[in-house]
């Protein structure tokens, strides 16, 4: 009993130095910490380009970490340390690329898009509108002569 | 009017074809170097034989190549062989042995025989980071100013270096020239 005590008690010990391996940084400020979360959320690994710095193994993210880390312990803020990471690494890095020229296309693409759909459906929908209702449901004295015809030969059957 | 709405649903599938097959050639991975145009970022670095130390001030005066490399870099061993051979025909060379173990480094280099003008030794990626290098082999293209004007990720091999590089260095070389 005492043997299977002392065995837990050492697992235990080691989820805790597991736990500590994933996070080492001891931040200075209160609001650090999530600011160090939101930065590596929004910053994308260059190496591993689907993953954003936090959540990538890559030695690069791990430095890019280490990096930011160091500038918020400098008391840098979000624009400076992005600023610094899109010098280095181009506007590739930002997963919320900035608004220029470029970028346009991007941010406006989607809502432009919606937009013409919303005419294209407006204009579809207000044209059905307009289009006289009584001439099409009726029909002209050649149409009901036909349909008689029609009508009386598949009853002969 | 009609006929023009008509011509719509063909002329949409153009513009998407045009620009899909045009991906299929570009290459995701490639990622442009935001230091193009830049000078080479300054630097303090004792070189890997350790004899002395180096700045951004050493690199100015001849165009050049400036190799980020690693003993734990499995694609630098390929591409070494080629760079010696570079540096035979005249090339300028400059290594810079990024985040690696210095013997290991010394090692490789007396082994491997070094291309290299100038050893810059990186040990804690510093100056890697400051290049936007984010994995090796990586190959920065300076002036006789010293400024970045190019850059090529990945092995440098003999197909490439003749298609691609040769043209590209021999301009700054030309450029350089009275």
């Amino acid at each position: 009993m005492k043997r299977w005590l002392t065995a837990a008690v050492l697992v235990l010990g080691l989820v805790g130095v597991a736990h500590a391996a994933i996070d080492t940084y001891e931040f200075a400020r209160d609001g650090d910490r999530e600011r160090f979360r939101e930065l590596t959320k929004e910053l994308r690994c260059p190496k591993c380009q689907n993953q954003d710095i936090a959540d990538s193994n890559a030695p690069i993210a791990a430095d890019l970490r280490k990096e930011i880390f160091r500038m918020l312990g400098e008391g840098k803020d979000n624009q400076q340390i992005i600023d610094f990471m899109v010098d280095r690494y181009g506007d590739f890095v930002r997963y919320k690329p900035a608004l220029t020229g470029k970028t346009a296309l991007l941010w406006f693409g989607p809502a432009a898009l919606l937009l013409g759909g919303l005419v294209v459906m407006a204009v579809i929908v207000r044209r059905r509108r307009a289009a006289p209702t009584d001439g099409s449901d009726a029909l002209s004295a050649q149409e009901r002569q036909r349909l008689d015809q029609l009508l009386d030969k598949k009853t002969d059957d | 009017m009609k006929r023009w709405l008509m011509v719509l649903p063909l002329a949409v599938f153009l513009v998407v074809a045009v620009f899909l097959y045009r991906g299929l050639s570009l290459d995701p991975a490639e990622l442009p170097s935001a230091m193009i145009g830049k000078p080479f970022p300054a630097f303090s670095l004792p070189t890997v034989q350790g004899d002395k130390t180096l700045t951004q001030a050493d690199l100015i005066g001849k165009p050049a190549l400036v190799n980020v490399w690693a003993t734990w870099c499995i694609s630098c061993r390929v591409e070494h062989p080629v760079l010696n051979k570079l540096a035979e025909k005249g090339v300028v060379i400059y290594g810079i042995n990024y985040k690696d173990d210095n013997a290991s480094a010394l090692k490789w280099l007396a082994e491997f025989h070094n291309p290299y003008q100038l050893d810059i030794r990186d040990e804690d990626g510093n100056l890697g980071l400051n290049l936007g290098v984010y994995g090796a082999p990586e190959t920065f293209f300076i002036d006789a100013k010293g400024v970045i004007r190019d850059k090529f990720v990945g092995v440098i091999d003999e197909v490439i270096w003749r298609e691609q590089l040769a043209a590209k260095y021999q301009a700054l070389v030309d450029e350089a020239k009275p």
